[in-house]
C-alpha cells in the first residue's frame, strides 16, 4: 500500500496494462510528448514509443473512432479525451460506433475500448469546460461508465476498463486528480461495476459518485456530530448501477439521499431516485430526496460557481430537513 | 488481365445486379422493410477495386454495401436472409441492410451515418501498421461524405502517419438527392486529397477494367509503404437514393446518358473482345497491330453462350438467396440479448434489481 495521486494511480494503472499486454495502447491530445494535461500518461511514450502512445491532431470524432476501428482489429486502445466537454464532438463515434457495433454485428465484434476523459466543475474554467454530461452517457445502451472517486479505484478500475470487452468509459473529476490515497497494487479489486459501502449509518443512506462522495464523507462527520447517522454509497459505476448494494441499504435507513454534481433535471440522480422509488417505496419513510447542481450554465464567478454545484454543507442542510420534517420537502 | 479473372468479374456484376433488382421486388413486396440503398449502375466500383485486393485486406462500407459484401465473398443466402430482418443473416437480423458484418471476410461493415467509415479505417489501418502486416483498409465512401468532418480529420492523420488505407470515392453525383454542383465546391473529389499531400486519381466508375487497374495500382504502392492513396470513380446509380426514394429530382437526360453507358453491357462487350492490359499494350509495342490481334486471339474470348449461362446461374441462385430468406425463422428477443451481451466474455454485470 502507498500513497499517491490519483493521476499517478491512473498512470500505475496504464503502466501495469501497457507491460503486460502489448495490445494495449493510448492516444489522444498531449499524451505523448507532453505526458497529458493531468500527468495520467506521463513517462509512458518514452518507456512505449510513440506507436503505442500517440499524440493526436485536434479531431475528437476522428481520433476516438480510431479507436473504435483498431478495436475491432483486436487491439486494446485507451482513448483520452481532454475534457468531457470535448467529447460532444466525438459522440458520433462514441454513440453510433463504439456503443452499437459488436450488437448491429451479431455479435461479431467485441469493443475492447477504453475511453478516459474528466469531467466536471474544477476552478473557475467558465461553462464551457465545466460540464457534466455523464447523464447523456448512461442513457446509451452497450457504454458502460466507471466514476472512480478514489485513488485506489481510479487504479482498479482503469485497469479493469482496459481488460473489459465491452466499451467502458472511465470519467474522472478533474478536481481528484490531485487528491491523495492509499493504493494497494496487490488485494483484488471488486467488480469494476460494484458499490461500495464506504460509511454504515443508521438515519439516511446517501448515495454518491465521483468528487460528491468526498463531500458526502464529509457532510456525514459533521451529521454525527449532531446525531444524525448517514450511510454512504460510493457508486463507483453509472452504467450499470448496483442497486442491490443500494436497496439493501435503505432498508435500513429507510430514507435516501441522492448527491450528484449534475444539473438536477434529468440528471444521473433523476435515474437513481425513480429506479430507487420503485424498488424500494414501502420501505422509505420519507421521499427520496436529490441534492443537485443548478440547471444553470456554470457561472465564471467563483462564488457564484461554487454556489452553483452542491457543497458539503448543502448536504448537511438536507440531511437534517429530512430528520427533522420526517423527509418533507421543503 | 486474363479470361478468367474477366469472366469472374462479369459474372460479379451480373449477381450484383441480379441480386439488388430481387432485393427492390421483395421490397415492394413488404418482405423487406426500414431502408433499403441499391447499387445498380455502380457495379463496376465494388468490382473492379474488391477484384485487385486480397483476402487479408479490410473492407469498411457505407449503407449502399449489399454488393461490397457479395463481391467480398458473403453468400448471397446472408446478405439476403439480414436484408430481411432474419436469425441467418450474416448480422444474425440486428443489423439489417444497411449494416452487414463479416468478421471473417473482414468485412468491418456497412456504416449508415455519413462519415464514420473514415475513422473505422482509420483505426483499422493503424492496428495494421501497429503490427507491421503487409495488408491494406479499403474505405469506401460516396461524395456526400467528403464534407463530413471525419473526412478531413481522418486523411490528415492517415497522411500524417503513413498508414496503409485505401480511400474510394464512390461519386455517384448525389448526397441523396443533391446534386455535386449543389453540395461541393470542389467537384472533383479526388483534388482534395492533395491537401493532405495523398496521391490520388481518377477513373471511370463504369468502366470496370478501368476501376480494376487504378485500384491495382494504388495497392501496389500501400504495400510498397508508401501510406494512403485515394481513388475516385465517377459513376451513377439508377435508382434512387433508397427504395424511398424514387429519384425524380434528376434530369431524364442525365439517366439515360448513363444507363447508354451502362456498366454491365461494357463489360458484357468488353468481355466478348479481351480489352488489353497496361502490360499487354506494352509487350505488343506500339506499331504491331497484327501482334495486338493475335495476342487477343490467343487470350480467347467468351462467346454469348456463355454470358446467357452465367445470367441465368446467378439469377438461380439469387432466387434461392430470396427463398432461403423467406423461409428462415425470425430472432428472438433472447438473440438480442445475445448479441447485446457478446461481448462479456468473463464478466458478469448486474442487471435490473429484483
Amino acid at each position: 500500500m502507498s500513497e499517491m495521486f490519483y493521476w499517478q494511480a491512473l498512470n500505475r494503472a496504464m503502466d501495469a496494462e501497457m507491460a503486460a499486454d502489448e495490445t494495449v495502447l493510448t492516444l489522444g491530445e498531449d499524451v505523448g510528448l507532453y505526458g497529458g494535461t493531468y500527468r495520467v500518461t506521463e513517462g509512458l511514450m518514452a518507456k512505449y514509443g510513440e506507436w503505442r502512445v500517440r499524440d493526436t491532431p485536434i479531431s475528437e470524432n476522428s481520433f476516438t473512432g480510431l479507436g473504435v476501428g483498431a478495436a475491432m482489429l483486436g487491439l486494446r486502445p485507451v482513448v483520452e479525451i481532454m475534457t468531457i466537454n470535448f467529447a460532444l464532438f466525438a459522440m458520433d463515434a462514441i454513440v453510433n460506433m463504439a456503443a452499437k457495433i459488436p450488437f448491429m454485428s451479431g455479435g461479431q465484434f467485441p469493443m475492447p475500448l477504453t475511453i478516459r476523459m474528466p469531467g466536471g466543475v474544477a476552478k473557475q474554467l467558465g461553462a464551457q469546460h465545466s460540464q457534466r454530461l455523464e447523464h447523456m452517457l448512461m442513457n446509451v445502451p452497450g457504454l458502460r461508465m466507471a466514476v472512480p472517486a478514489t485513488p485506489q479505484d481510479a487504479y482498479w478500475q482503469l485497469r479493469q476498463a482496459i481488460r473489459s470487452d465491452d466499451p467502458v468509459i472511465v470519467l474522472e473529476h478533474e478536481l481528484l486528480y490531485f487528491s491523495k490515497g492509499g493504493v494497494d497494487e496487490m488485494i483484488s479489486a471488486p467488480p469494476i461495476h460494484q458499490a461500495l459501502v464506504r460509511r454504515q449509518g443508521r438515519d439516511i443512506t446517501c448515495v454518491a459518485y465521483s468528487r460528491m462522495l468526498p463531500l458526502a464523507l464529509q457532510a456525514a462527520e459533521a451529521l454525527a456530530a449532531e446525531g444524525i447517522e448517514l450511510t454512504v454509497i460510493d457508486l463507483r459505476s453509472l452504467s450499470p448501477i448496483d442497486w442491490d448494494t443500494c436497496i439493501a441499504a435503505v432498508e435500513q435507513t429507510h430514507r435516501c439521499l441522492i448527491v450528484e454534481e449534475d444539473c438536477r433535471f434529468a440528471g444521473a440522480g433523476a435515474e437513481l431516485a425513480a429506479t430507487l422509488q420503485e424498488h424500494c417505496f414501502y420501505l422509505l419513510d420519507a421521499p427520496i430526496r436529490r441534492v443537485a447542481g443548478m440547471d444553470i450554465p456554470t457561472p465564471f464567478n467563483g462564488t457564484l460557481e461554487a454556489a452553483s454545484i452542491p457543497q458539503a454543507d448543502d448536504i448537511v442542510q438536507a440531511a437534517r430537513q429530512m430528520m427533522a420534517r420526517n423527509g418533507a420537502v421543503r | 488481365m486474363d479470361k478468367t479473372q474477366m469472366a469472374a468479374m462479369l459474372r460479379d456484376m451480373l449477381r450484383a445486379r441480379a441480386f439488388e433488382e430481387a432485393a427492390a421486388q421483395a421490397y415492394a413486396q413488404g418482405h423487406i422493410a426500414g431502408f433499403l440503398h441499391l447499387y445498380p449502375g455502380e457495379e463496376a466500383v465494388a468490382v473492379g477495386v474488391l477484384h485487385a485486393a486480397e483476402p487479408g485486406d479490410y473492407v469498411v462500407s457505407t449503407y449502399r454495401e449489399h454488393v461490397h459484401a457479395l463481391v467480398r465473398g458473403i453468400p448471397a443466402r446472408q446478405i439476403m436472409a439480414e436484408l430481411h430482418g432474419k436469425k441467418t443473416g450474416i448480422s444474425g437480423g440486428m443489423g439489417g441492410s444497411m449494416h452487414l458484418f463479416d468478421q471473417d471476410r473482414r468485412f468491418l461493415g456497412g456504416y449508415a451515418i455519413v462519415g464514420e467509415t473514415f475513422p473505422i479505417a482509420l483505426g483499422a489501418g493503424y492496428a495494421v501498421a501497429y503490427r507491421k502486416l503487409p495488408e491494406a483498409v479499403l474505405c469506401f465512401f460516396g461524395d456526400g461524405a467528403v464534407n463530413q468532418g471525419t473526412f478531413h480529420e481522418s486523411l490528415n492523420m492517415a497522411a500524417l502517419w503513413k498508414l496503409p488505407i485505401f480511400f474510394i470515392c464512390e461519386n455517384n453525383h448525389y448526397q441523396i438527392g443533391t446534386e455535386i454542383h449543389r453540395h461541393s465546391a470542389i467537384t472533383e473529389v479526388y483534388k482534395r486529397a492533395c491537401a493532405y499531400g495523398i496521391p490520388a486519381e481518377k477513373a471511370d466508375g463504369m468502366d470496370v477494367i478501368a476501376v480494376h487497374e487504378a485500384a491495382a495500382r494504388a495497392l501496389v504502392r500501400i504495400r510498397a509503404g508508401e501510406g494512403p492513396q485515394f481513388l475516385e470513380l465517377e459513376t451513377y446509380r439508377y435508382r434512387g437514393h433508397s427504395m424511398a426514394d424514387s429519384g425524380s429530382y434528376r434530369p431524364n437526360v442525365e439517366l439515360n446518358a448513363y444507363q447508354a453507358n451502362d456498366p454491365i453491357a461494357a463489360a458484357v462487350h468488353e468481355a466478348e473482345y479481351p480489352y488489353p492490359g497496361i502490360e499487354a499494350v506494352a509487350a505488343a509495342s506500339a506499331n504491331s497491330v497484327t501482334r495486338f490481334a493475335d495476342h487477343c486471339c490467343q487470350e480467347g474470348h467468351l462467346d454469348d453462350a456463355t454470358v446467357e449461362r452465367m445470367r441465368r446461374e446467378v439469377q438461380e441462385e439469387v432466387a434461392d438467396a430470396v427463398t432461403f430468406a423467406e423461409q428462415s425463422a425470425a430472432p428472438d428477443m433472447e438473440d438480442a440479448w445475445k448479441a447485446f451481451r457478446s461481448n462479456r466474455r468473463f464478466e458478469t454485470l448486474m442487471e435490473v434489481a429484483r
